[in-house]
């Protein structure tokens, strides 16, 4: 079990004082002028050889996404854009860093920023995050009032600007292109790749986007080393991880922890277990709504990081573990996520404003059974149409749920079909 | 698409509102200030709140946007229709956006909406009660899944809901009272129901 | 940089994407969303192709950048399926309503899915409905048929240069529209249909009208206005249903303006179908021999001094040569094509041709507007001007009436003084390798004009706009006749009238080819005036004797554009009744006088080149640049009247137009309102 002393978000439930006194309290702002000294290189081989990987999903290594920014701050200027848009159903991770421990990233922006030859950085904030707005606006206000951020941030000769953006209600935005439309002004349409935002982002400018925990995981790093981090966790899954426990557990919960942690031992430990007991256990979606849902016989056993659950074709994702009992209807709360996938989808691209509405209706009349059992070959191949077919990776995110369901429940669908046609079910009324 | 029956003849920014606005057009390089678009939606939404108790964006506002901006209105209006914060409608004094999505589902959103349809007497999605003080909006994850199911009231998050809390919360506002926002059940924010079981053995000097 | 598309190694230039690169290879990539002239959406997913080492997946070809050794196949089964998949998406929400829809039978849509979709839907869902939108008189909406493919929003956006399209809400609630239910201002805005890849955007006017495979289609080129577009027209037996833009990259890329394209159901109305002589007063119906005999009566009452012409600005070469040659046969010196007493110099083609060209306004690096609005004037030169200001920096200054023209532009006054006070923009100029003038009608159509002509050259001059290889001085002219008409000399002859000194009875016998564009009031009470033309408009309301002319879709006629680019009309209908092309009626008429020396039209088109020679230089125009700074003479000083625009309605400049129910239509909605404003 990871010790307190090596959890890196000290007040992730904000018991303890989140301004910028509170914050020295407990070591963040300790020394920054002091890592900046050391270089962008210097600071960017340390991250590389921490091992993190990116904290928003995909676990792209943080360090050589940095190394990506030209080593020189030609014509256009450099931004860092951090990704605050958590948007991932069953993620929560990041607002409490935004409310509670806001001092952890906009020293993390400062330092990125710095080593990215970032002037500039701008936090993208989901809209409804409007009270964790005003708590990080707080944050950045101290900051600049203290004399940290600003002109010669932390006396270092730097001179650093960070800016709070909020968006206003688009799931989208999370992706990295799309979000940096949506600072432009502009709806949230992701961009076609190449080129990428290191060559061109915002406003045209070389660009690195980094989710909010990745980017306040990276003071502690450099202060402790990355030989600190990279001992934590398991090989190539390094250092530890916020997750976010939901739904059939005894305690839903936010908790720090190494990578590599059992499942099991996650939810018992933390989150006071599965409700009516690890047996009482149906299936696990371990990684925020867009990957597939593990059952239980893989829960029993599966790790929590990157490699583990990809071998077991899911996902960390962002580590929000929605957790469902026996009493689930399985199809549903699968549906359920159909549909906010068609909801959040933006419509530019073909497959994904097509394919994700055709999902829904799908697997809403799978709820009721109404349906031929071919039909979940049909359903499985429109997902496989729509899946690496999409500007963006909303289509993916949108087509491996039900490709879960397909592959761990497909005899609860197709009893569900039977009971239909059985008529022992009576039919729900027409969405 | 657009109905015009509710929408006013003329907008102007407030003296609150330009303070604002100039505030938000600092943030952004000159030239790209496009950028505001968003956050001067929410300063006209503000103001509408502020003004007429309903806080939205009618399509005469969104042309004062385009030209405070330098845009062409047209995409004032994509950004205004494509991001669902922005009502483009007028909406009861106390905006109950209900989470339904999966993590909140499987904790009783069923029970949360019920609750809501109940106290309100609204029937469907985006209605406004009778007495104009609700609306009610189904809404997408929140991002406060390990304190479902919740409802943002206007700004603010009510959560560790079910159906009774539910009824005591939209009864309080209805009376005015506004509770404080946060886990209804006293709970501390993310931490597990009873207390954290981790950050427990550290000791940081005490600043407040 | 090479790169293998299915085996074949093709060359292509640096920064292709991968389906130029197919297409180079000569394999056909379906496509909905991509289009050459648009900036890259990459959003309907139908033109996806498999690139080895790559991740396996297909990539979308149009926004994916070829690299050299790139090997793309085309035709693999991965290929296939996902093109198929996507074919399958796009239909699902698509209407099965093809047999009510005016795309059918040229659909992107029908034809792909043909060749790349599968035989059935497996949907079995409700489909999508969208209501229809709003756009104005001449584009009509079946937005359910929509596929998102954004065309039309890049399309007004990008080059017609009016952001006025967009896509509000998301997802599959997206609808593709204005917002707000406006007509679309823009003078492009029938190319929408055109781009329009399904049945969503289609054409108004031509509304259920006829199949494709109905049509008779015939290449020709515009003349309503001085452009010279081309055009195909489409008929159906004797009527012209429908002009759609053919591909001139040096004229009009593939675009087309809205009045030359809507203006058509003017030739059906109020046309000149048989020949007409006024007795007591009155017009009535006469034969062609009556006609001529009232005419001829009339000149041999008197002499050819006191006979005179006026040729009108939709007039073919042949027959303005024809009447020229009669006017010659008859002893008249008295010609003129100048309807507005617009100042030319003729000394040389390139005092009155807009020589940069059009296509070279693309190369140019300062522009100066003077006395003209060349989106009225000539819309598809100003979408030239717009592309070329999208395309890097360019310093666009006017001289004249402000408007906007779709672009930025620098206003430096209203009137002539302008011209010696450029201030910021001289410094442009002076920057500028290749900086161009363009003189409008605005600028010409005044007392100063000649001297305003003689200014303009002149700073051209001195302002590095002439040089051995850059012509940068330009005239915009508005009539189609116009160059034409002054190639073949159409102008007073030594000791003739023009048309000022023809009016208040200067002639006895005033002859008007299809001139309908000056105050008929000003011609002398006792003036004998024959019109020849198609329609009954001003000319033909005045007229003594009428002869039932050909519209320019009805005859294989000779017409000189703005930049001097000779190019001809074919019939594509009969003329109605008893019309007939023009210079067969004159050659019929001088039968009774001197018989004109030509019975066919080859001979006519012999004459022509002997007149001219560059009328033996058919459709090309080679790029020339200005050794010669010696400008054409102006007498007299500059004014200080301001310009003042020439044209005041877009959507009615000459009599097909004036005749068409469309364009007045366009008037109700575009131009009314301007005037209610105004007052």
């Amino acid at each position: 079990m990871l010790s307190d002393q090596d959890r890196i978000f000290t007040n992730l439930y904000g018991i303890l004082d989140p301004g910028l006194a509170g914050a020295r309290a407990r070591g963040d702002w300790d020394g920054t002028a002091s890592i900046l000294a050391r270089g962008r290189e210097a600071i960017i081989e340390e991250m590389k050889a921490s091992g993190l990987r990116g904290r928003g999903g995909a676990g792209f290594p943080t360090g050589m996404k940095w190394s990506f920014m030209p080593k020189t701050v030609g014509d256009r200027p450099h931004y860092l854009v951090v990704n605050a848009d958590e948007s991932e159903p069953g993620t929560c991770k990041d607002r409490d860093i935004l409310r509670h421990d806001p001092h952890k990233l906009v020293e993390g922006c400062l330092i990125a920023s710095f080593a990215m030859g970032a002037n500039a950085c701008y936090v993208y904030m989901r809209g409804e995050f409007a009270n964790e707005a005003v708590a990080f606006q707080k944050a950045i206000d101290e900051a600049y009032d203290a004399g940290l951020i600003g002109r010669n941030a932390c006396g270092s000769g730097f001179d650093f600007d960070l800016y709070l953006h909020r968006g206003a209600g688009a799931y989208i935005c999370g992706e990295e292109t799309a979000l940096l439309e949506s600072l432009e002004g502009k709806k949230g349409m992701p961009r076609l790749k190449p080129p990428f935002p290191a060559a061109v982002g915002l406003y045209g400018c070389p660009t690195t986007v980094n989710n909010v925990e990745s980017i306040a995981v990276a003071p502690t790093i450099l202060r402790r080393g990355a030989a600190w981090f990279s001992a934590l966790g398991r090989p190539k899954n390094a250092g530890t991880k916020l997750f976010c426990i939901s739904g059939h557990v005894n305690k839903p919960c936010n908790v720090e922890e190494e990578l590599g942690i059992p499942l099991r031992e996650l939810l018992e430990k933390y989150a006071g277990g599965v409700r009516g007991g690890w047996d009482n256990l149906l299936a696990v979606i371990p990684g925020g709504a867009s990957v597939p849902v593990l059952p239980k016989s893989i829960c029993d056993t599966v790790l929590m990081d990157f490699d583990s659950l990809r071998e077991v074709r899911s996902g960390l994702g962002t580590a929000a573990v929605i957790v469902m009992d026996k009493s689930t209807d399985i199809i549903k709360a699968i549906a359920r996520l159909s549909a906010f996938y068609k909801h959040e989808s933006c419509g530019q691209c073909t497959p994904c404003r097509e394919g994700t509405g055709w999902m829904m209706r799908v697997m809403n009349r799978m709820v009721q059974g109404r349906a031929e059992p071919d039909e979940i070959d049909t359903l499985e191949q429109v997902t496989r149409q729509v899946e690496g077919h999409t500007i963006c990776a909303l289509g993916d995110a949108a087509a491996w749920p039900i490709q879960g369901l397909i592959r761990h429940f497909r005899p609860v669908m197709e009893e569900r079909i039977a009971a239909y046609k059985a008529g022992r079910t009576m039919p729900m009324a027409a969405e | 698409m657009t109905d015009h029956s509710d929408q006013p003849s003329h907008f102007a920014f407030d003296a609150t509102s330009e303070a604002e606005i100039a505030t938000i057009l600092a943030k952004y390089p000159s030239g790209k200030q496009a950028s505001g678009v968003i956050p001067l939606l929410y300063v006209v939404q503000k103001q509408m709140g502020r003004l007429t108790g309903s806080a939205w964006v009618p399509r005469v506002a969104m042309d004062v946007v385009a030209e405070t901006l330098g845009m062409a209105p047209i995409r004032v209006y994509e950004v205004a229709t494509f991001y669902l914060m922005f009502n483009t409608a007028p909406i009861g004094k106390f905006h109950l956006q209900v989470c339904t999505t999966t993590p909140c589902w499987l904790r009783g959103s069923d029970e949360v909406v019920a609750a809501c349809r109940k106290v309100t007497g609204i029937k469907g999605w985006k209605e406004t009660s009778e007495d104009g003080l609700f609306t009610m909006t189904e809404v997408e994850c929140l991002g406060a899944c390990v304190n479902a199911p919740l409802i943002q009231v206007n700004d603010d998050n009510y959560e560790d809901l079910d159906f009774d809390s539910t009824v005591a919360l939209l009864e309080s506002l209805r009376r005015g009272e506004i509770p404080p926002r946060g886990p209804v059940n006293g709970r501390q924010t993310s931490a597990p129901e009873g207390g954290p079981t981790t950050l427990t053995t550290l000791n940081f000097a005490k600043t407040e | 940089m090479k790169v293998t598309v299915d085996g074949i190694e093709v060359d292509v230039p640096p920064g292709s994407n991968v389906l130029q690169a197919c297409e180079a290879a000569g394999k056909e990539v379906p496509r909905f969303c991509y289009h050459e002239r648009l900036s890259v959406a990459g959003n309907c997913r139908m033109c996806l192709v498999e690139i080895e080492k790559a991740p396996p997946k297909p990539f979308a070809s149009c926004a994916y950048p070829a690299a050299e050794g790139m090997v793309v196949h085309t035709d693999t089964p991965m290929v296939k399926k996902a093109r198929r998949g996507v074919m399958e998406f796009l239909l699902i929400n698509h209407p099965l309503d093809c047999p009510i829809c005016d795309q059918g039978g040229e659909c992107d849509l029908q034809d792909q899915s043909m060749g790349y979709g599968g035989d059935s839907s497996r949907y079995e869902e409700n489909k999508r409905a969208v209501k229809d939108k709003y756009l104005g008189p001449l584009v009509k909406t079946v937005m359910t048929r929509c596929i998102h493919c954004t065309r039309c929003i890049r399309f007004s956006t990008e080059i017609a240069g009016v952001s006025e399209m967009g896509a509000t809400a998301r997802g599959e609630s997206m609808e593709v529209g204005t917002y707000v239910e406006k007509a679309l201002t823009s003078e492009l805005s029938g190319n929408l249909i055109d781009i329009c890849p399904v049945g969503a955007l289609t054409s108004k006017p031509y509304a259920f009208t006829a199949r494709p495979w109905e049509l008779t289609k015939t290449d020709s080129v515009d003349v309503l206005d001085a452009v010279g577009a081309a055009i195909r027209v489409d008929a159906r037996g004797p009527e012209v249903l429908r002009v759609l833009p053919r591909l001139n990259e040096d004229v009009n890329e593939e675009w087309l303006a809205d009045k030359s394209r809507f203006a058509i159901d003017g030739l059906r109305r109020r046309r000149l179908d048989s020949c007409w002589v006024r007795v007591d007063g009155k017009l009535r119906k006469a034969s062609w021999n009556e006609a001529f005999a009232a005419i001829a009566a009339k000149i041999r009452a008197t002499t050819g001094e006191r006979i005179g012409a006026v040729a009108g600005e939709l007039a073919d070469g042949e027959s303005m040569l024809a009447l020229k040659d009669l006017m010659a046969g008859l002893g008249s010196a008295n010609l003129d094509c100048r309807q507005h007493g617009e100042a030319v110099a003729v000394g040389r083609r390139d005092f009155y041709t807009f020589n940069t060209s059009i296509a070279g306004i693309e190369e140019a690096d300062a522009i100066l507007l003077v006395g003209t609005n060349p989106r009225h004037e000539a819309p598809l030169i100003n979408a030239r001007i717009r592309k070329r200001t999208l395309a890097g920096p360019v310093a666009v200054a006017g001289i004249g009436t402000k408007c906007d023209l779709t672009y930025p532009v620098q206003w430096l006054g209203e009137g002539p003084a302008a011209l010696s006070a450029l201030g910021t923009f001289g410094e442009a100029l002076a920057k500028a390798k290749r900086p161009m003038i363009i003189v409008g009608q605005g600028a010409l159509r005044r007392p100063d004009g000649a001297a305003v002509l003689a200014a303009c050259w002149k700073l051209a001059s001195e302002t590095g706009m002439l040089t051995p290889d850059w012509h940068g001085f330009n005239v915009l002219h508005t009539a189609a006749s116009r160059v034409g008409a002054l190639d073949l000399g159409f102008l007073p002859e030594p000791g003739g009238k023009d048309l000022a000194g023809m009016m208040g009875g200067g002639v006895d016998v005033l002859w008007l080819l299809g001139a309908d564009e000056f105050d008929m009031g000003r011609i002398g009470a006792g003036t004998f005036v024959v019109y020849q033309g198609h329609h009954g408009d001003a000319g033909a309301a005045r007229a003594d004797v009428i002869l039932p002319g050909a519209a320019y879709t009805e005859k294989t006629g000779t017409y000189v554009n703005t930049e001097g680019r000779v190019q001809r009309t074919r019939l594509a209908t009969f003329p109605p009744g008893e019309a007939r092309e023009d210079w067969k009626i004159l050659r019929a008429f001088s039968a009774g006088f001197t018989p004109l020396p030509y019975d066919t039209i080859e001979a006519l088109r012999a004459r022509l080149e002997q007149v001219n020679p560059v009328f033996a230089r058919l459709d090309l125009l080679p790029r020339f640049g200005c050794s010669d700074h010696s400008g054409p003479g102006g007498e007299g000083g500059l004014g200080d009247a301001p310009f003042a625009p020439v044209i005041a309605n877009y959507y009615q400049t000459d009599p097909i137009s004036r005749a068409s129910p469309t364009m007045a239509e366009c008037t109700t909605t575009y131009i009314a309102p301007l005037a209610q404003a105004a007052e």
